[in-house]
């Protein structure tokens, strides 16, 4: 795999994930134009596109879209797979994962598609391995000393409420 | 999961988040960054130290901004620090910060390498795997010289955690992608491919990737893996459902690891051992049966999850392309998902069915689903299916059912959406050759592609479609009986003109006898387009006109009136108005006799491979338009390259390649244009129109006969001007003067071609008699010179060029005449000599050096320490580097003082990329040049021609 987007119906960026060196310039310039193709398709369409020289996979949870940019050679439907078992990893730790989980805790989604996929590769598909690293490592937080709730933050935009896994 | 656990508690990075996306507007959250940024700045700068949650919180908030798309310039030194803390969280932030701001500051990866170092070495498994993450993250140069020896032995190591062992393999897969060079084989490797074997299926997942990607370049080295591949792959289709537990996605065991092991096997061939074969066999038929049972499960994951392993398993048939039991049944296999609901599945089965079809043991059976795969390419929704659907079509497609397919596509072109029209007019043009019985089928349907598509019509196209009517006489009076139908039309597309003008030009004379396409109204029908039609279709029809001036004396007159008219003799177009200035003076002045000479129609192209096809290959995909763009224009530079015989133009306008084509039947037996027209005359009796190749093998009865040529020369020779070495860097000039002739030259060359014109000119008052130029070394069939040249006269001889292979020798020139009852007999060297066939090349340092390194073998270097012969001017030795032929390449050597060039000879059979570099010492007035090519002969050449020029 050569990058995952994560993108709102709007259009807005929520994670960029690259596995091949790209300066930020053209890193921007690939994200406008994917996200102007993706978002211009309708609902029924296929999950793949040629695009450049790569082959597109994406899919729609809710109001996000995941998108995999992978080489000739690579699976389509196993890349669909990858995106879901990534979207099932978050609902898992996040307890059924909404857009906004992903933009506040933006953090922990990096954390935890590091440990799904690493340099591009799927590095663990079992799902209680992926969550038992990163229960570990949430194990070694100081919960007790900084843990202010969140609830008293606003949260705007009623549409990226929406469970992205039902 | 617990709440406790979403967020580390970080409430300002989450305060500040909630703000960004209460602001309104861009303005309102640029000033709300803006602000951050300054607090942050201002807290990063400050007396006090800051301790680590704040800095992680400020740092996760530099993360955050950038993350928005803005730039963050400060806060690695912070996120650094963070690396070596105790804290998981903190470092694991740091790492973050790294992973996705990385720097090529050298300063900063040292630190961030002594940190992951660190780390490396804690046998803590949770650092070691934060660390691992972040070199597979940035996956630098730098880090692989600092790590690509340490991770195999971390991966291989007995006491190393399943989990780091997992990060290790993926890690080294980054930095062998990265620098394979900095990655040792040894050991390890035989120990990493054991690891198919491992009892974790995650670590087998991950080396699985790493096996294959250092098999592809190493595939001796890991040969064993391919029966450890095919036994644990037969575990894994022959388990149970339920047996490999949490590695079962949705009742299909294992599936990643499946498709990974696959891929794997698509390195190798098919297996030699006998029972290593027959297991493989046998995974492969069990996942094609597995294909037709009931479904375990409605969710689409299940038969995703299914069908990915079955469309790598199908991918590996092919592959092997051995077994036509596996291959019929992996086509019906698709045949079945053409048909089926889900969208995805009938596109993965057109583009999988798109390689089966090149298979002989499958293409019969890809071919029954014709029906269908039309089907789809009529009723798909979706424009990326049916681009599927045409890439099918074209891959199925033979001589049975051509006839069949072309039509469809030209059908489904009316409708087709814009992005795919040009790929679908480049596709049907090829068939249409490809697969043409009958001419008069293929004329048809380029000139409905045209009519249907016309805009998206290449230049390929439409030259391809002229170079074929050309070449068959058999089909040229259907083809101007088309075009001329055609062109009733009342709007027809300008490509139809440009088709029509060039067919008409050539053959209308096979219809005039059709008093409904009689001369006149062929050429009324043609002129009423041409105003609607851009400046290079119009010089293509005032070249049309003139031909037939040559085919129909009758309308000559009319043409004239044309021609002479104020919009063309004075319009603002140099190319128009010299072209209308020409034909009239050409129409007015020549015999009929010069006139069939000159008009002659064009002889035939020599076979050669179709342009477009190479156009097509060059497609990948729907690329941006100015890829194609850029495509677009060096096919076509290519195009004239090789057109023979090669057209010249005076002037280099952008238009050039067009005109060229459109001008070929004149240029080729007439000089450039810039002629004036009294010359055009005396030319015309010389139409050296051969393409003379050099033969290189003769090099050595040439230098004998160059000698007896000196020995037998009389007093002409003493005032013999060696100029031939000033032309290395140069083409015109003076050849030759002495008190009787002059010799002058002018030439051009391109690619592996060349013309040059010669001109003797006759400096005294008497004529000579007998006057015979003979080339020797050169195989030229040609029309004598004029064998009297009058006093004061100056006749002109063109000579076609083409380089055959890399050369020493020069040619020779020998003059024989009368002068005033002496025989005079004087032989010149032609300057042509290798480097003229130079085309220069751009590169950037790296490349330069690089490709130098690769030049490094003792044979393909020369070099050549000499003195200075002229002042050492650095800008006179640029004009001779360029002048030489190759690129001058600035700011690549790091000396600023020397000099670096870089170009490819082009031979009619190879190419071959030089490189030189002169370094010049002005104390010692020398000069030091180095050439570097891959063949020793021509880095000795070009060293000895360039040494002479300083």
């Amino acid at each position: 795999m050569q990058f995952m987007l994560l993108f709102s119906r709007q259009g807005k960026l929520r994670l960029q994930k690259w596995y091949v060196p790209l300066s930020d310039k053209e890193k921007k310039k690939i994200t406008r134009e994917l996200v102007q193709t993706v978002l211009a398709r309708k609902p029924k369409m296929c999950s793949f596109l040629e695009w450049r020289d790569l082959k597109i996979v994406y899919k729609r949870y809710a109001s996000l879209y995941f998108c995999c940019a992978i080489e000739d050679q690579d699976n389509e439907l196993i890349t669909l797979e990858i995106i879901h078992r990534y979207v099932e990893l978050l609902d898992k730790y996040f307890g059924s994962v909404c857009e906004l989980d992903i933009i506040f805790n933006f953090e922990k989604a990096y954390f935890i598609l590091d440990e799904f996929l690493l340099g591009g590769e799927v590095q663990e598909t079992s799902k209680k391995n992926v969550l038992k690293a990163i229960e570990q490592a949430d194990l070694l937080q100081e919960v007790s000393k900084f843990n202010f709730s969140g609830q008293s933050i606003s949260m705007v935009g009623c549409e990226s409420k929406k469970f992205l896994f039902l | 999961m617990p709440a406790v656990s979403k967020g580390d508690g970080m409430r300002g990075l989450a305060v500040f988040i909630s703000d960004i996306r209460n602001c309104k507007s861009k303005e309102a959250e640029i000033k709300r960054i803006n602000k951050e940024l300054a607090n942050i700045r201002s807290k990063f700068k400050g007396d006090k130290a800051l301790d680590g949650y704040s800095k992680k919180k400020y740092v996760c908030k530099l993360l955050f901004i950038f993350l928005l798309g803005h730039d963050i310039d400060f806060g690695h030194m912070e996120a650094v620090n963070l690396l070596s803390s105790n804290r998981y969280t903190e470092k694991q932030i740091g790492y973050l910060f790294i992973s996705v701001l990385v720097n090529s500051n050298s300063e900063l990866i040292r630190l961030i390498n002594n940190a992951i170092k660190n780390d490396l070495a804690s046998r803590n498994p949770t650092f070691m795997g934060l660390a691992l993450h972040c070199i597979a993250n940035v996956g630098s140069r730098e880090m692989a010289e600092a790590f690509a020896g340490e991770i195999p032995k971390i991966l291989v190591a007995g006491d190393t955690m399943d989990s780091v062992k997992q990060s290790a393999a993926l890690c080294l897969l980054r930095l062998y992608r990265t620098s394979p060079d900095l990655v040792p084989m040894g050991d390890w490797t035989s120990r990493v491919v054991h690891l198919l074997n491992d009892q974790h299926l995650g670590v087998v997942t991950a080396a699985t990737s790493l096996i294959t990607t250092l098999a592809q370049k190493n595939p001796e080295e890991f040969k064993t893996s391919v029966s450890l591949a095919v036994s644990r792959l037969s575990r894994i289709v022959t388990s149970a459902s339920t047996d490999l537990q949490d590695y079962t996605y949705y009742f299909v065991p294992a599936p990643w690891l499946s498709v990974k092991l696959l891929r794997l096997l698509q390195c190798y061939p098919p297996p030699e051992d006998p029972a290593v074969r027959g297991r493989l066999t046998e995974c492969l038929e069990t996942i094609l049966n597995k294909a037709q049972e009931p479904p375990k499960s409605k969710k689409v994951q299940h038969s995703n999850a299914k069908n990915a392993v079955l469309f790598e398993a199908i991918s590996l048939i092919i592959h092997h392309d051995s077994e036509p039991n596996l291959l019929v049944r992996a086509c019906n296999q698709l045949g079945q998902f053409l048909q089926h609901r889900e969208t995805n599945l009938r596109y993965l089965a057109l583009e999988s069915m798109c390689t089966l079809a090149s298979s002989e043991f499958s293409h019969e059976a890809v071919k029954t689903h014709i029906e269908t795969v039309i089907n789809a390419l009529k009723t798909e929704r979706d424009v990326s299916v049916r681009q599927r659907a045409v890439d099918l079509l074209y891959a199925m497609c033979d001589r049975s059912n051509a006839q069949q397919i072309v039509a469809e596509m030209l059908n489904y072109l009316e409708t087709a959406d814009y992005s795919i029209r040009e790929e679908i007019v480049l596709k049907v043009a090829i068939l249409a050759e490809k697969y043409a019985v009958d001419y008069t089928w293929y004329v048809d349907t380029i000139l409905n592609l045209i009519r249907i598509a016309g805009d998206y019509v290449s230049e390929e196209v439409w030259y391809r479609v002229i170079q074929i009517v050309i070449n068959r006489d058999d089909v040229q009076g259907y083809a101007a009986k088309t075009v001329f139908e055609a062109l009733q039309a009342p709007a027809c597309h300008e490509n139809l003109v440009k088709v029509g003008g060039y067919i008409l030009g050539e053959f209308g004379n096979l219809i005039a006898g059709d008093p409904r396409s009689s001369p006149l109204i062929q050429f009324n029908l043609l002129h009423s387009k041409f105003h609607l039609c851009s400046v290079p279709t119009r010089a293509l029809l005032l070249s049309t006109y003139i031909k037939f001036v040559n085919l129909f004396p009758e309308i000559k007159t009319t043409i004239q009136d044309v021609l002479r008219s104020d919009s063309q003799l004075k319009n603002a177009d140099v190319e128009l108005q010299q072209r209308a200035v020409e034909y009239l003076r050409l129409s007015t002045i020549a015999s009929t006799d010069i006139l069939a000479t000159v008009l002659e129609e064009m002889p035939p192209f020599p076979e050669r491979e179709s342009s477009i096809l190479a156009k097509l290959k060059k497609k990948k995909g729907p690329g941006t338009v100015t890829d194609l763009e850029e495509i677009k224009k060096e096919r076509s530079s290519d195009m004239n390259g090789s057109a023979e015989p090669t057209s010249v133009n005076s002037t280099p306008s952008p238009s050039a390649d067009l005109l060229g084509l459109g001008a070929a039947p004149l240029t080729n037996s007439a000089p450039p244009p810039s002629s004036s027209g009294s010359l055009l005359v005396d030319v015309f009796s010389d139409s050296a129109s051969a393409v003379a190749p050099l033969a290189p093998g003769s090099d050595d009865n040439f230098n004998l006969s160059l000698k007896t040529g000196l020995e037998k020369k009389n007093t002409i020779t003493s005032s013999f001007v060696p100029a031939y070495g000033m032309f290395v860097c140069k083409n015109n000039g003076v050849l030759f003067e002495n008190q009787l002739l002059q010799i002058g030259l002018k030439s051009e060359f391109r690619q592996n071609l060349g013309r040059m014109f010669i001109f003797y000119g006759n400096k005294t008052s008497t004529q000579f008699l007998n006057f015979t130029p003979t080339f020797l070394c050169l195989n030229l069939q040609t029309k004598p010179v004029d064998p009297t040249v009058d006093g004061g006269a100056q006749v002109q001889q063109v000579v076609n060029i083409e380089c055959v292979s890399d050369f020493m020798e020069a040619p020779i020139l020998n003059i024989q005449f009368r002068y005033g009852g002496t025989f005079q007999n004087l032989s010149v060297k032609l300057p042509i000599t290798l480097n003229k066939f130079f085309q220069p090349t751009e590169m950037s340092s790296q490349d330069f050096f690089q490709r130098w390194k690769q030049l490094s073998n003792p044979k393909q270097e020369v070099q050549n320490i000499f003195k200075a012969k002229h002042p050492m001017d650095a800008e006179i030795t640029k004009a001779k580097i360029i002048g030489f032929g190759s690129a001058l390449l600035e700011e690549v050597d790091p000396n600023p003082a020397n000099f670096v060039g870089a170009g490819i000879i082009h031979t009619k059979t190879t190419q071959i990329g030089c490189l030189l570099r002169l370094e010049p010492n002005l104390q010692a007035q020398m000069y030091r040049l180095t050439l570097r090519t891959s063949k020793e002969a021509v880095s000795q050449r070009l060293c000895e021609l360039l040494s002479e020029q300083f």
